[in-house]
């Protein structure tokens, strides 16, 4: 039996990044706003101090803080030929969960994607012609410009304290920052991350080979920061413990540090945790939602009725309950109709390990999530890809996140896994090795797609989410170009033996590659072909919004993070602008 | 392993002065404050040594047998069965990794391809317990009565070796899979934290010059290509926080 | 200004004025820190430990049966200015009635209108709670006769207003020498040891007196005024109790009134031992020890130079709060862990987390007694048996 509780105006499904930042944007424009998260509630004093964050086996192997394939998982399959069979443990990706979500243990950095991304079809098609796009494509523009965001991108750096060096401010490029980013208004909101030894070697040789280098940008904290909301964040420690780990010393942008303590403070604001969202309750017509049902720990159902639905689970579980509920149409590979689920993309991942032999010390255990540095020059359409044979690009880094010892012990190919040879190689390399890595786009696919598993339930009953997908031939060899790249930097930084990293063969749920899944509820300028308009909101079901990369028609060569927080700034406004003003479709079908 | 200090339902009753906790449901309700409660911590338990939880005592020789041959000792620094791998798993394969609570472990069960990941129904505790059974019997039976710590160290590593390849012929057993658990779990014994049971004295920690959890290491990145001098402390310290 | 002498008459409890003057100053005065309770506040039912036994606040909610329903204007005067109730019962000195007999009846009267004016709560509090003898309340007749005299506050003569004001609130309605000024054996304030510190309920109060050392001698009326409205300086942040002196009472109160708080501290007599003991020697094996605590524990937050973070994390060096003579704050806090208090304008509230069930005894008071004796920093070393008293039991 469903028990019902008493409305409200806004209920938010998911208390990470864009949950939080949504809820308290929504409880500043004077409304009632109850958040649901699936996880515990979660905070840097008690869950993740320093006293017991920097614990590599229980959080890096054991997946402490992620959420547990007990409750939720999806199932996945590389083509429409095989039969998907479920994510038992965590392996290619790992999803958030708790309050916080993956903002808890990520690294921290955080991009705008480039004007290009936002409009990479009709801008492939413009300089290469139709013939240019790869075969199979789903490829559309993205329904809003770079330009459009821009401010939405200055909120997010400026609620996060990011740290970096400008490129490009207000059409000036800018020395040491990269020149190949959109134009920005402002500078970053704090001075780049000091750089571990590799990084800046690595700057030197990408300097060399003709390349623009510069630091990555950072959500750890190159120096105390205080936010838009007067939250406080502290320096960075280069502790070695960030990504799948808490931040101890509020030195990493996170929820928790840069929104829930003031969204707690609202007093139109409540949060429940442990409670498993199920559907988003329709009216009889299906065109508007009446709140949602969700499950307690004890199994009980109760559903909050709510004015406004604002779907901010991660990327795979906002298209999981987008199926659950019947809000839109679901996609069909076959014919190509229908939008729930579509364009899914993943990222290609790749690079170079370079072994430097006794006269390098690279210490490996100082290390921040996102202290390195990037180079731009192949990502995007920043080079001339006549000749290459293949769209889109990869942003290469250095970026040395950790030398945590269960999981970094790299040894030169050809030594044994085991025994006195391979103990020596591990000696004599833990500390004299670094790598150079690459982050690729994924353009979409037809055959690359999500929907409900027709075996596989949850622990509520509910079915799995099903994911298809593997790397296409366009993505292959832009991998490929890219990763050639990083073997020269490796090259150039004088590495006595160099690994190529490259993940051939079908696409693989075991390796860790990124969580960076996007799509499958994107965003654009036509219903029949998307499932939410430039603001974010469902053609189908007009107050309910959506949030974070399921969004994105395509993945860039760059982390999603940044884009994830402007589209929850950027949908915010909308609905406090305009929703709010005239509540209906806010773009006209 | 994780168990909480102290429970967290428990905590619900104690939150601080702002904090409402008028739960319409088995959810926990945040408003007003953020929560907090003095000596709420959820500290790994420390592993100390003591009986056995798990393993029997023949199992746990043959692990540290195993665990030693995996990472052998060399004059600088101790193997892997000194450094307390048994220990470590015994008390892994008690908590939720031994029975791979946090793991989707719903039917059905089928063989699927390598890119689709583990699809085994068989946990971790099953696989040790009944490995370590078909390496006796294989043992007793091909070694003259012999089990596996009495084999030498060529023999071992021989073994070993056949498992890794999956050439052991070893009845009832994958030996593939049991090979790659116990070398995976071997390593995380060496290099976990010294909390959990394993890395003895930091050994593993000492071998490549990981200084531990130390959470400042703003000093090294100030001084690049140089060698760290600390020495290595995990979670519940190192010698120099007693006096001396 | 409230310094005039109050009317008589009955206060009318539709009085606008009265009753948000009343508001006002039952908020300066942080009646709600002790007569809070899970009815609500002002319901009372919250335990306040004492030296004695805990002792439960008063229902002070206009309630008939259970709270205050039935006094008059005058009872409750007498209540703060003699300490003893309707009918003749006498009080406990953990109501400050030492430190309210001096507020004004003109005060007495508006505080009085709000209480009033709020909604009654039915709550019944176990008043009784003390063992024999001190659950007969006549005995705290001899109390009083030894150690208090009532008398309304007189403002001193060739003083500013504002000077006088903060007199006023600093030795009636905020009663803060309640928990600063050091108790006798029978639990009355010394006058001779103003606002000297004490321990206090596992922690310590500390030192306020103008004393440079471990008081505010070093503190600015600035400084004083803004840690009073918001919990933080540059270098120190409330916690403990006096972050719920913050927020619940002195972050509420007109910058006037803090000024006039902290011009009168300031002018105080410094109290205490007055200068730094030489700094214990750093090869000694407790600071060899503490030193390596510190390193490994400590330093991600609050620096290897104890300088800490502005505004988030507080420094070590030079900190009043890490030299007091008492450890029994820094040892609570380090066991226990703490939570800065919030504000609107700064809501982030940084937690330290507990360091109990890591480090043992002798461990924390070592790492104490090196912070107590780095960086410039001195003050007697700290002993484990300190630190057990005050683990949770």
């Amino acid at each position: 039996m469903t028990r019902r509780l008493p409305a409200t105006d806004v209920v938010v499904v998911g208390l990470g990044w864009t949950g939080s930042i949504m809820a308290l944007e929504m409880a500043r424009a004077g409304l009632r706003v109850v958040a649901i998260e699936r996880g515990p509630w979660r905070d840097t004093s008690t869950d993740f101090p320093t006293t017991t964050a920097p614990d590599e086996l229980r959080y890096a192997i054991r997946q402490d803080l992620f959420l547990r394939p007990a409750q939720e998982t999806l199932t996945f399959r590389n083509n429409l030929g095989q039969t998907a069979l479920p994510i038992r443990r965590w392996g290619s990706f790992l999803p958030g969960n708790g309050v916080g979500g993956a903002g808890v243990h990520w690294n921290g950095q955080t991009w705008r994607w480039h004007p290009w991304d936002f409009t990479h079809r009709s801008a492939t098609i413009a300089r290469y012609g139709q013939a240019a796009l790869p075969a199979d494509n789903m490829m559309q523009d993205w329904g809003i410009t770079y330009d459009e965001l821009e401010a939405s991108y200055d909120r997010f750096e400026y609620l996060c304290g990011i740290a970096g060096r400008a490129g490009n401010l207000g059409g000036e490029l800018q020395p040491g920052g990269n020149p190949f980013e959109g134009p920005r208004a402002r500078p970053f909101p704090t001075p780049p991350m000091n750089m571990p030894l590799a990084a800046t070697m690595f700057e030197t040789a990408a300097a060399g080979l003709g390349w623009k280098p510069f630091p990555s940008p950072s959500a750890n904290m190159s120096t105390a920061y205080t936010n838009f909301y007067g939250c406080r964040l502290g320096p960075c420690t280069y502790c070695g413990f960030c990504e799948r780990f808490g931040c101890g010393n509020f030195s990493k942008a996170s929820p928790q540090t840069c929104v829930l303590p003031a969204l707690v403070r609202q007093r139109a604001f409540e949060a429940r945790t442990d409670s498993q969202v199920t559907k988003v309750n329709l009216s009889t017509d299906g065109k508007r939602a009446t709140g949602v049902t969700y499950v307690d720990t004890a199994g009980e159902a109760w559903e909050q009725p709510a004015d406004i639905v604002l779907l901010c689970a991660y990327q795979l579980f906002n298209v999981r309950l987008l199926l659950l509920s019947s809000i839109g149409k679901p996609y069909d590979p076959v014919t190509g109709q229908g939008t729930v689920g579509r364009n899914y993309a993943y990222q290609v991942t790749g690079g170079a390990t370079g072994f430097f032999g006794r006269e390098r010390r690279f210490n490996p255990f100082a290390a921040a999530g996102s202290a390195g540095i990037a180079v731009d020059d192949f990502n995007a359409d920043h080079f001339d890809h006549t000749q290459v044979g293949f769209v889109g690009g990869a942003s290469l880094s250095c970026i040395p996140t950790s030398g945590r010892p269960i999981g970094n012990r790299p040894v030169p190919p050809g030594t044994p896994r085991w025994g006195a040879a391979w103990k020596q190689a591990t000696r004599d390399n833990y500390n004299s090795t670094t790598s150079v890595g690459i982050q690729g786009s994924v353009m979409g696919y037809r055959g690359c797609y999500l929907d409900l598993d027709p075996t596989y339930r949850d622990a509520l009953g509910q079915p799995l989410l099903r994911m298809t997908f593997d790397f296409q031939e366009n993505e292959r060899k832009m991998g490929r170009y890219c990763i050639d790249r990083t073997e020269h930097a490796m090259r150039a930084m004088g590495a006595n033996q160099v690994r190529r990293n490259e993940h051939t063969g079908p696409y693989s749920i075991t390796p860790y590659q990124s969580t960076h899944n996007t799509g499958g509820a994107i965003m654009g300028d036509n219903p029949t072909t998307s499932v939410a308009n430039k603001y974010c909101q469902s053609w189908d079901v007009p107050n309910v919004f959506l949030a974070g990369a399921c969004l994105f028609p395509m993945n860039a060569g760059l982390n999603p993070t940044g884009t994830v927080g402007a589209l929850a700034f950027w949908a915010a406004d909308a609905i406090r602008e305009r929703y709010l003003k005239a509540p209906g479709a806010l773009v006209p079908t | 392993m994780n168990a909480p200090r102290c429970n967290r339902r428990h905590l619900l009753a104690s939150t601080a002065l702002l904090v409402l906790v008028d739960t319409p449901s088995h959810s926990r309700v945040i408003r007003g404050a953020l929560p907090w409660s003095p000596n709420e911590a959820y500290p790994p338990e420390r592993v100390l040594p003591g009986v056995w939880r798990f393993f029997n005592a023949d199992e746990a020789a043959a692990i540290g047998d195993m665990a030693q041959r995996l990472i052998p000792a060399d004059g600088a620094s101790p193997g892997g069965g000194d450094a307390g791998c048994a220990l470590f798993l015994d008390r892994q394969l008690v908590g939720p990794f031994g029975d791979s609570t946090w793991l989707y472990m719903q039917g059905p069960f089928a063989v699927g391809t390598p890119q689709q990941g583990l699809q085994s129904p068989i946990t971790p505790a099953v696989r040790y317990r009944t490995g370590l059974a078909a390496i006796a019997t294989h043992c007793r039976a091909n070694f003259a009565g012999r089990t596996f710590p009495a084999l030498t160290g060529a023999e071992q590593d021989a073994l070993l070796s056949d498992m890794e390849a999956g050439t052991s012929g070893i009845a009832d057993f994958e030996d593939k899979p049991f090979f790659e658990m116990l070398l995976a779990n071997v390593m995380e014994g060496y290099f976990a934290d010294p909390v959990y049971g394993g890395n003895r004295d930091m050994a593993g920690w000492k071998l490549v010059g990981f200084p531990g959890v130390r959470y400042d290491y703003r000093d090294v990145l100030a001084r690049p290509n140089e060698a760290y001098a600390g020495l290595p402390v995990g979670l519940t310290g190192r010698p120099a926080w007693d006096r001396s | 200004m409230a310094l005039a002498a109050g009317s008589h008459a009955m206060a009318d409890s539709n009085d606008y004025t009265a009753i948000s003057r009343g508001r006002y100053l039952v908020t300066a005065g942080d009646c709600v820190a002790c007569h809070q309770g899970a009815s609500g506040e002002f319901a009372g039912g919250r335990g306040i430990e004492t030296p004695f036994g805990n002792i439960r606040a008063a229902n002070i909610t206009p309630d008939l049966e259970t709270g205050i329903g039935t006094w008059s204007a005058d009872d409750f005067a007498r209540a703060l200015h003699e300490g003893v109730a309707p009918g003749g019962r006498r009080l406990y000195p953990a109501f400050p009635y030492a430190f309210y007999t001096r507020i004004t009846r003109e005060d007495s009267d508006a505080m009085y209108a709000w209480l009033r004016s709020i909604p009654p709560v039915r709550n019944v509090v176990d008043r009784d709670t003390l063992p024999f003898p001190l659950n007969i309340r006549t005995v705290m007749r001899g109390w009083n006769a030894m150690f208090f005299e009532a008398g309304r506050f007189q403002p001193v003569p060739g003083r500013s207003d504002e000077w006088n004001r903060g007199a006023y609130l600093v030795t009636g309605l905020g009663h803060c020498g309640a928990c600063h000024t050091p108790v006798n054996i029978l639990g009355a304030s010394r006058a001779s040891e103003a606002m000297a510190g004490q321990p206090l309920q596992g922690w310590f109060a500390p030192n306020i007196s103008a004393n440079e050392y471990v008081g505010i001698g070093g503190w600015g009326v600035d400084d004083i005024v803004q840690y009073l409205r918001t919990g933080a300086t540059r270098w120190t942040r409330a916690s403990g109790p006096m972050a719920e002196v913050v927020e619940f009472s002195t972050s509420r109160m007109t910058d006037a009134d803090l000024r006039a708080i902290a011009v009168y501290l300031k002018d105080q007599p410094a109290r205490g031992v007055a200068t730094a003991p030489p700094p214990l020697p750093a090869e000694i094996p407790r600071m060899r020890a503490g030193a390596a605590l510190f390193t490994d524990n400590c330093a991600a937050c609050h620096r290897g130079d104890g300088q800490g973070v502005e505004r988030l994390i507080p420094a070590l060096a030079g900190n009043q709060i890490v030299l007091q003579r008492g450890a029994e704050t820094l040892a609570r806090v380090v066991i226990s862990g703490v939570r800065a208090m919030a504000t609107d304008a700064d809501p982030t509230a940084p937690g330290m987390p507990s360091f109990g069930w890591r480090l043992n005894d002798t461990q924390v008071a070592d790492v104490l007694t090196y912070a107590r004796n780095a960086w410039g920093n001195a003050a007697p070393a700290v002993e484990a048996e300190t630190v057990r008293g005050l683990r949770p039991r």
